[in-house]
């Protein structure tokens, strides 16, 4: 077969069809081109602000690895001006985890940026792995994800950032909205296709990969030789989700175009004031000061079971009863560091657009 | 002495986690018929070249081999409705095997083939 021309340069040999456009095109402006969508994507959400310190969730996987490459490309090249930090959380999985931040410190040294690790361990007082002795491995991945969300933006906080982007991918973003539909979950659905989330007293949180499909972030990746970890957590096969993934990839398989169309579907989901309304109000958690549904966050009525050995309280009724039949949580009960936002967040200055050089 | 059926080596790399399948191990190297029956059977490998059950060896054959060959594990994460399951990236010599005819691709002696899993955690 006589090699095929790049559709954009006409000069090099195509190496890679794009799925969202059927395109055949060489590397270098395969590099070009998903750069510059990333980019498009950053500015017309406005994302960023000259002066912003922005923190890269990096987990060691293909999605964080090529976010740190593209960020960095990316605020060099069009003078975003951010302050870019690596931010990793240690869940304390041995053999996942601890593997998986090796990678994150060679990326380190790689892209030159800070990194903060923050573990379970510090924050909590708990690993994943004592977790899972102590609970098993039923409810252990609702632990870990509220764990997790809270060690983000606590690390975040000690980082004095404003920002925290993540890896999410368009095919994450389209598993998530099927998800959410099988689930019946509408106030879920609409906002989970949102570039981007800030509530009153969080720290704003982006998705700029939010358009970008797997299959070029793992070719840019192989193309790049860039350096990532690719293993399954050990304590988590996420059954549901795995189900979901690969109905999607189906669906991709037969219509690329799937992917973005089920995102869009997703975003027409405008959710209705009565629904909003049915979810409490925001406080603040009267124990560690992080943004809670309830008197106590999520984390801390977790931790409360965990460390009082009822590990389902923060999960189910029946157990939230047992916890408090239990009378009032010791003195000497374990809690998490009080949490307070970076001082310059709560003045909220305005976004604007960055600016491209001319 | 029979003279041995003719056959072209290839080099197979295994990434993004699908290594895991085939014993950790992400460089292989490997010799395969250059002609192979046409249900990709692999068990029976002396079939007769040029006989009219066979054809040039190709990557559905490749996916084949290494199915009932190489890997050490979970075939469904491999192999599904005789390609590769969805999610699973291929190149040809560094190129994406969409723009070469996928599985239809006729190998070629000391070709490079890459399976990239693109499933594992982000
Ligand atoms: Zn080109
Ligand atoms: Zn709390």
């Amino acid at each position: 077969m006589a090699p095929r021309i790049c559709a954009l340069c006409h000069t090099s040999k195509a190496m890679l069809r794009r799925p969202k456009t059927g395109q055949q095109i060489c590397r270098d402006c395969f590099f070009f081109v998903f750069e510059t969508e990333v980019h498009n994507t950053i500015t017309e959400a406005k994302l960023f602000k000259p002066g912003d310190r922005v923190a890269i969730g990096a987990s060691g996987g293909k999605d964080s690895t090529v976010l740190a490459h593209v960020m960095k490309t990316l605020n060099e090249r069009y003078r975003y001006g951010l302050d870019l930090f690596l931010l990793s959380i240690d869940e304390g999985i041995t053999g996942y985890r601890d593997d998986s931040l090796e990678t994150v410190k060679r990326n380190q040294q790689q892209y030159d940026m800070p990194l903060k690790i923050l573990s379970y361990d510090e924050l909590y007082g708990w690993t994943m792995d004592a977790i899972v002795a102590k609970i098993g491995k039923k409810n252990n991945c609702t632990f870990c994800g509220v764990f997790r969300r809270q060690a983000l933006d606590r690390g975040a906080a000690m980082l004095n950032v404003d920002h925290i982007v993540t890896g999410h991918n368009a095919d994450d973003i389209a598993e998530t909205v099927l998800m959410n539909i099988m689930r019946g979950d509408i106030s879920r659905l609409g906002r989970c296709t949102c570039i981007c989330t800030e509530g009153e007293d969080t720290i704003k949180r982006s998705k700029p990969f939010k358009y970008a499909y797997e299959k070029e972030i793992v070719m840019y990746a192989y193309f790049k030789k860039l350096d990532y970890f690719s293993t399954e957590c050990i304590y988590s096969p996420d059954a549901y989700r795995g189900h979901a993934r690969a109905f999607l990839k189906d669906l991709e398989a037969a219509r690329p175009s799937a992917i973005i169309d089920i995102i869009h579907s997703g975003e027409a989901w405008a959710v209705k004031e009565e629904v909003k309304a049915n979810q409490n109000a925001q406080q603040t958690c009267k124990r560690c000061g992080y943004m809670a549904s309830n008197e106590l966050c999520k984390a801390c009525t977790l931790l409360e079971g965990l460390e009082r050995g009822i590990a389902d309280a923060g999960i189910t009724e029946r157990g939230m009863k047992k916890l408090e039949a239990q009378g009032p949580a010791p003195d000497n009960l374990r809690t998490i560091p009080f949490f307070r936002l970076a001082s310059h967040q709560q003045n909220g200055h305005p976004a604007i657009e960055v600016e491209a050089p001319t | 002495m029979m003279s041995s059926p003719k056959t072209i080596a290839l080099k197979i790399e295994f990434g993004g986690g699908m290594e895991l399948l085939f014993a950790n191990q992400r460089s292989h190297k490997l010799s395969i018929p250059a002609r192979v029956p046409v249900d990709n059977s692999t068990k029976e490998l002396q079939a007769e070249p040029d006989s009219s059950n066979t054809k040039p060896t190709d990557i559905v054959f490749l996916i084949h081999y290494l199915r009932d060959h190489l890997l050490k594990e979970r075939e469904e994460l491999f192999i599904e409705n005789g390609t590769v399951r969805p999610g699973i990236l291929v190149l040809i010599n560094d190129t994406d095997w969409e723009l070469e005819g996928e599985g239809d691709y006729k190998l070629q002696d000391g070709d490079e083939i890459v399976f990239i899993s693109t499933l594992h955690g982000g």
